[in-house]
C-alpha cells in the first residue's frame, strides 16, 4: 500500500512534467498571436476586457476568412496566458508565448509592474511586444521590439492640470492616490509637480494615499476636507474612485472631483450612481457620442457582451490592429517565426500613422504614440460625454 | 565512494542542465521555469529551517525576499552596470564572474540582519504571536520600500539584468542558470549541514522543548537568532536571484502572495523535511505552470489539488522524514547526518 | 478639534468591522486552537449572499428596502454559516480525525479560502458587483462633524455582537463547553460533552457573524469583489492576535486598536507611511505584551 502511495506520486510527478514540455501543433496557415494579460489576480475584470476585444476582433477576420497578407489569406490564432497580475509570472507567460506557443507577436501585459519584465525579455528574444495600458516610460524605453498604445502619464498629468484650472477656476488642489499602485503614484506625482510649477509652492494643500485594497478612506479624506481645496484629483481605478466619491460626500464634502483614464470603465457607473454625475476625467476615447469606427466597436460590444467597453478594450482593440497592420505591412509571411518576427517588427516601427478607434497615432522613436487626449464629463444618464480633446 | 553517489549525482544534473541550456536543447521557457523552480527550492528549503525544524510559525518570508531583491539589484548595479542611479560601474564588467557572489552575500547578509527584528521577539513569544510579528515585518519592508522613491518606490527597479550580460560577453555561457543553480545547491547544502551539526541539533531541541534544551544547555536565544538570520538571509539570496531572472523587482511582487507560496511549499513538502521541502517547492513550481492552460480555473485546481493532498496525506508529501527513511535503498547512496 | 473627533467615529466604524471579523478568527482559535484563514473569505461570501438576497428581494420579489433589509440580515447569517460549516465539515473535520498537526489545516484553511475566492471569479466572472442601498441614507452634521445613519448601526452593531458572544462564551454552559474543549479535548467528551456539535457550534456563530459583517460591509462600502476579503482578512487576523487570540475581549479591543492605529497614523503623519508606522506600532506592542493585550502566557510544565 505505502509503495502503491510512492508510486502514484512519481506517476503524478512524470504526468506533471509530461504536460508542461508537451508543446503545440504547427498549423501553416495560421498566424499566431500571444496575449499576455492577467485574468486572474488583482484586476481579472481588465484581462476579461483584453480577452473579449481580442476575441471580438479575431472572429471578425477570420470570419471573413482570415487575414489577408501578399494576396493570401491566413487564420488568426490568438493564444492567451494568464499572468495572475504578478511579475514573475508575466515573464514565464511571455517566455511560454515565445518559446513554446511560438507566437510572431505579443499583446500585453497592461499593467505597467508586469509590461516593463515582460518588454524586458521580449526585446532580448526579438518579438515584437505591444502593451495596450501600461504607462511606465521604462516599459518601451531603450527597446527597439516594444510598443504601446496609450499615451503616457508625463502627458496626461498636465492635461488634468490645465482643464481643471480651467473649468474648477481653481487654485488649489487635493490629491489622493494609491501608493502600491505604480501608476496611480506616477500621475499623482506628475500632477502635484505640474500644478505647483502653475499655481505656485504649496498649492496642492494635501498629497495622501491609501493601499491597493483599501476600502476605508475617511482618515485621508477628513484631512483633505480639513485643508479646503478646490478640488480633488483621483488618479485611481474606478472602483476605488467609487468608493472614495461616495465617502467624501458622506463626509460633507460638496466641491468638484477631477478623474485620470483608470476611471473610464462602464463599472463606474454601476458601482458609483448619482455620486459620479457631473465629474470630469481625462481618458483615451469619449464613447458618448462616438462616430465612424469607435461607435462600431462599442455598439458590437455592448451587444456581444452586455456592457459598454472600457479603454482597456479598446486600447486592447487598437493594439491587436497596430500588431496586424504590422504583419499586412510586411507583405509576406515567412515560414520562420524568427525572421516573421523580424518582418512585424520592422512594419510596426513603420507604421506612421494609425487611425484607431481610441483616435489616431503616431509613433516616436522609442514606440510610444502621440495621440490626443479627452476630457469627458459624466452626464445625469451616467454616459462619458465629450468635454474638450488635447493633443500634445 | 557509494554512498556519495548522490552528492555527486545531483550536481553532475545541474552541470547536464547547464550544458543543455548552453547547446540550445531547453528552450528559454523551460530554463526560465527551471530557475525559478529553484528558487523556490531556496525559498521553501530556508522557511522550512523554520516553520519545520525550529517549530516556529513564520508567514512572513517574503519580506526578506523583498530586501535581498532590492540589496541585490542595488549591489548588482553599483558594481557592474552603468546606471542612471549610480553611475559608471565601479568595477569592470569581466570582474562579475569572480565577484557576483558578493552580490549574493551582500543581500543575503541585508536580510539577515532584517530577520533580527523577527528573531529579537522570538526570544519571549512563539506560536501565533510570533507569526503576526513576522507579517508586520512583511507589511513594513513593503510600506518602506513603496516610500523611498530614490530606488523606484512602487514604480519599482530594473537594470540589474546587464550584469549577467556582461558575463555572457566574457565567457558565453548561460551565466543566470549556473548562479541560480550555485545558490540552490549551495543553499541546501548549507541548510543540510547546519541542521545535522551539532550546533544545529539545538534547532530541533528548541521545537520539541524550549525548557528542556535550556536544560540540556542549549543557549535557545542564540539558537532563534542564528536560525532566523540563516533563513531569511538565504530568502535574501533567492530574492537577489529572482530579481536577476526577472530583470526587475517592485515592492508589490513580494507580499503576502509570496509569503503564502512558500508556506504552501513547506507544508506541502511535509514540517522539517528538508528533502520534501525541495521537492515540493519542484512540485509546486511544476504545478503552477503546467496548469497554466487552465486560466481561471488554474487557481480552483490548485487549492483543491493540495486540500485533496493533505486529506490523503495529512502530514505532507514526506512527513517529517527524510528521502532515505522512505527509501531505504538509498540509504547506500546518500548519507543524511 | 473637530477633526479629531471625526477621525474618532472614522476609526469606529472601521474599527468595527475590524472586530467583527476578528471575533470569528478568535472564536475559532478558542476552541480548536486553529487560524481559519479562510474567514476573510467567508466574509466576502457573505458580502455576495447579502447581494443576492438584496437584489432577490428588491428586483424579483419587489419587496421594499426596509423590509429587504429585516429579512437579508438574518438569511445571510445563515447562509454564511452555512458555508463555514461545511468547509468545516469537509476539510478541517476530516483532518482532525486523522490527528494531524494544527498548522496543516491551517494551510488547508488557506486554499480554502483561496479556492472560494477564485471559485467566485469563474463562476461570477470578474465585474465588480453594487450593493443596494438598503438603508435611506442620512447624514447627521453636529458641530462641523459628519456622520451617516449606517455609521451609527455599523458602530452598535459591533458592540452589540461583542456582548453577545462574550455572555455565550462567559456565561452559558455552551460557552463553558466550548472553552473546555480548548483547555482538554481529551477530557471533553468523557464529561459527556458531544465536542462535533461544540464545534460545528462555534463554526455557525463565528460564519454567521462574519456574514453579518458582510452585509454591513457591502452597505458601508458597496463595492463587492472575489478578492475584498482577503487583505481584511489578514489585518483582522492580525487585530485577533493583538488583542491576545483565543479571547473574545481581545478581539474586540485589538479590532478597534488597529483601526485607530491606521487611521490615527494616516491622519498625523504622511498617509504614505501609513503601513510602516502603524506596524511598526504594533510590533513594539507585541514586544512589551508577547502574548497580546488579554493573551495568557501558556506555562510549561517540567
Amino acid at each position: 500500500m505505502k509503495i502503491f502511495g510512492r508510486l502514484s506520486l512519481l506517476a503524478l510527478a512524470l504526468v506533471l512534467g509530461a504536460l508542461f514540455l508537451a508543446g503545440c501543433s504547427k498549423e501553416s496557415d495560421t498566424i499566431k498571436i500571444g496575449f499576455d494579460i492577467p485574468l486572474t489576480g488583482d484586476i481579472p475584470k481588465v484581462g476579461e476586457a483584453s480577452k473579449f476585444a481580442a476575441e471580438m476582433l479575431k472572429e471578425d477576420i477570420n470570419s471573413k476568412g482570415g487575414l489577408e497578407v501578399g494576396g493570401k489569406k491566413y487564420k488568426l490564432q490568438f493564444i492567451y496566458q494568464d499572468n495572475e497580475s504578478k511579475a514573475d509570472s508575466a515573464v514565464n507567460a511571455a517566455l511560454k508565448l515565445i518559446e513554446q506557443d511560438g507566437v510572431v507577436a505579443i499583446v500585453g501585459p497592461n499593467s505597467s509592474k508586469q509590461a516593463v519584465p515582460a518588454g524586458g525579455i521580449c526585446n532580448e528574444r526579438e518579438t515584437p511586444m505591444i502593451s495596450p495600458w501600461s504607462t511606465n516610460p521604462d516599459t518601451t524605453k531603450g527597446r527597439p521590439w516594444v510598443f504601446r498604445a496609450a499615451f503616457l502619464d508625463p502627458f496626461q498629468g498636465p492635461v488634468a492640470v490645465n482643464f481643471s484650472a480651467k473649468q474648477f477656476g481653481a487654485k488649489t488642489a487635493a490629491v489622493i492616490f494609491d501608493i502600491a499602485n505604480d501608476y496611480s503614484k506616477g500621475l499623482a506625482d506628475i500632477f502635484k509637480a505640474e500644478w505647483e510649477k502653475k499655481m505656485g509652492a504649496g498649492s496642492v494643500v494635501a498629497f495622501e494615499s491609501h493601499g491597493t485594497k483599501d476600502q476605508d478612506f475617511s482618515a485621508q479624506l477628513t484631512k483633505i476636507l480639513g485643508a479646503k481645496p478646490d478640488f480633488i484629483f483621483i488618479p485611481d481605478n474606478y472602483n476605488q474612485v467609487a468608493l472614495i466619491v461616495k465617502q467624501a460626500h458622506d463626509l460633507g464634502w460638496k466641491g468638484p472631483f477631477m478623474g485620470s483614464d483608470a476611471w473610464g470603465s462602464a463599472e463606474l457607473m454601476t458601482l458609483c450612481g448619482k455620486d459620479c454625475v457631473g465629474q470630469f476625467f481625462s481618458t483615451h476615447y469619449a464613447a458618448a457620442g462616438a462616430q465612424g469606427d469607435t461607435k462600431v466597436f462599442i455598439d458590437r460590444y455592448n451587444q456581444k457582451y452586455g456592457y459598454i467597453p472600457d479603454d482597456v478594450a479598446a486600447l486592447t482593440w487598437d493594439a491587436t490592429r497596430i500588431v496586424l497592420q504590422g504583419i499586412q505591412d510586411a507583405g509576406k509571411v515567412v515560414a520562420d517565426v524568427k525572421a516573421e518576427r523580424k518582418l512585424i517588427r520592422d512594419a510596426m516601427a513603420n507604421i506612421k500613422e494609425f487611425k484607431g478607434i481610441t483616435g489616431s497615432m503616431k509613433f516616436d522613436a522609442e514606440g510610444d504614440p502621440i495621440k490626443c487626449a479627452v476630457v469627458v464629463r459624466i452626464s445625469e444618464d451616467g454616459q462619458f460625454v465629450f468635454a474638450e480633446s488635447v493633443c500634445p | 565512494m557509494q554512498r556519495y553517489a548522490l552528492n555527486i549525482l545531483l550536481p553532475a544534473a545541474a552541470a547536464f542542465i547547464v550544458v543543455l541550456s548552453q547547446m540550445g536543447a531547453l528552450d528559454l521557457y523551460v530554463q526560465s521555469v527551471i530557475m525559478f523552480m529553484a528558487i523556490n527550492v531556496i525559498m521553501s528549503a530556508s522557511l522550512n529551517l523554520v516553520n519545520g525544524n525550529m517549530g516556529e510559525f513564520s508567514c512572513g518570508h517574503g519580506g526578506f525576499m523583498c530586501v535581498g531583491a532590492y540589496v541585490g539589484s542595488l549591489l548588482s548595479m553599483l558594481l557592474f552596470t552603468n546606471s542612471k542611479l549610480f553611475g559608471a560601474a565601479l568595477l569592470p564588467g569581466y570582474s562579475a564572474l569572480v565577484l557576483f557572489p558578493l552580490v549574493l552575500l551582500g543581500a543575503g547578509a541585508a536580510a539577515a540582519l532584517v530577520g533580527v527584528i523577527v528573531a529579537v521577539p522570538s526570544f519571549k513569544t512563539r506560536g501565533d504571536y510570533l507569526a503576526i510579528i513576522t507579517l508586520a515585518v512583511n507589511y513594513m519592508v513593503i510600506s518602506a520600500i513603496q516610500n523611498l522613491d530614490v530606488i523606484g518606490g512602487p514604480r519599482g527597479l530594473t537594470g540589474m539584468r546587464p550584469t549577467m550580460s556582461a558575463m555572457e560577453d566574457v565567457v558565453n555561457l548561460p551565466w543566470m542558470m549556473i548562479w541560480v543553480l550555485i545558490g540552490a545547491f549551495g543553499s541546501v547544502a548549507l541548510i543540510r549541514r547546519y541542521i545535522s551539526s551539532t550546533y544545529g541539533k539545538g534547532v530541533n531541541a528548541v521545537c520539541q522543548d524550549e525548557i528542556a534544551a535550556e536544560i540540556m544547555s542549549v543557549d535557545t536565544n542564540r539558537i532563534k537568532l542564528v536560525t532566523f538570520m540563516v533563513s531569511s538571509g538565504l530568502a535574501g539570496v533567492a530574492g537577489a536571484l529572482y530579481a536577476h531572472v526577472v530583470g526587475y523587482v517592485n515592492p508589490g511582487s513580494f507580499d503576502i502572495l509570496k509569503s503564502t507560496e512558500a508556506m504552501v511549499m513547506v507544508y506541502l513538502g511535509g514540517m522539517g523535511s528538508l528533502s520534501g521541502s525541495v521537492l515540493s517547492a519542484v512540485l509546486f513550481t511544476l504545478l503552477l505552470e503546467a496548469l497554466r492552460p487552465l486560466q481561471i480555473y488554474k487557481w480552483v485546481l490548485v487549492p483543491l489539488i493540495l486540500i485533496l493532498l493533505m486529506q490523503f496525506r495529512p502530514e505532507g508529501i514526506m512527513g517529517n522524514k527524510e528521502l532515505p527513511d522512505m527509501f531505504p535503498r538509498l540509504r547506500k547512496y546518500f548519507t543524511f547526518k | 478639534m473637530e477633526f479629531v473627533f471625526q477621525n474618532i467615529l472614522n476609526a469606529l466604524q472601521w474599527g468595527s468591522f475590524y472586530a467583527l471579523i476578528a471575533l470569528g478568527y478568535t472564536l475559532v482559535y478558542g476552541v480548536l486552537l486553529l487560524i481559519n484563514f479562510a474567514h476573510g473569505d467567508i466574509f466576502m461570501v457573505g458580502a455576495y449572499i447579502a447581494y443576492f438576497v438584496a437584489t432577490l428581494f428588491l428586483a424579483t420579489v419587489g419587496l421594499s428596502p426596509s423590509a429587504t433589509l429585516t429579512l437579508a440580515v438574518p438569511l445571510t447569517m445563515i447562509l454564511t454559516a452555512c458555508v463555514g460549516v461545511t468547509l468545516e465539515r469537509v476539510a478541517y473535520r476530516p483532518l482532525r480525525r486523522k490527528g494531524a498537526h494544527r498548522l496543516y489545516v491551517v494551510i488547508t484553511a488557506l486554499m480554502c479560502g483561496l479556492i472560494l475566492e477564485n471559485g467566485n471569479l469563474a463562476l461570477l466572472g470578474a465585474s465588480r458587483k453594487n450593493f443596494p442601498e438598503l438603508l435611506e441614507k442620512t447624514v447627521y452634521n453636529f458641530m462641523g462633524l459628519s456622520v451617516t445613519n449606517l455609521k451609527v448601526v455599523v458602530i452598535f452593531t459591533a458592540i452589540a455582537v461583542f456582548l453577545l458572544l462574550q455572555f455565550i462564551v462567559t456565561r452559558t454552559k455552551i460557552g463553558m463547553a466550548m472553552r473546555g474543549i480548548a483547555w482538554d479535548k481529551f477530557a471533553i467528551p468523557l464529561m459527556g460533552i458531544p465536542v462535533d456539535t461544540i464545534i460545528v457550534f462555534t463554526f455557525v456563530l463565528g460564519s454567521g457573524m462574519a456574514g453579518l459583517a458582510g452585509l454591513l460591509f457591502a452597505m458601508s462600502y458597496p463595492v463587492l469583489e472575489p478578492y475584498m476579503g482577503a487583505l481584511i482578512g489578514w489585518k483582522a487576523f492580525i487585530a485577533a492576535v493583538v488583542g491576545g487570540i483565543g479571547d473574545i475581549r481581545g478581539a474586540f479591543v485589538g479590532g478597534f486598536l488597529l483601526a485607530f492605529l491606521e487611521i490615527g497614523v494616516a491622519a498625523v503623519f504622511p498617509s504614505t507611511l501609513r503601513d510602516l508606522i502603524a506596524f511598526t506600532v504594533l510590533l513594539l506592542i507585541m514586544w512589551r505584551k508577547p502574548t497580546g493585550i488579554f493573551g495568557v502566557a501558556k506555562h510549561q510544565k517540567i
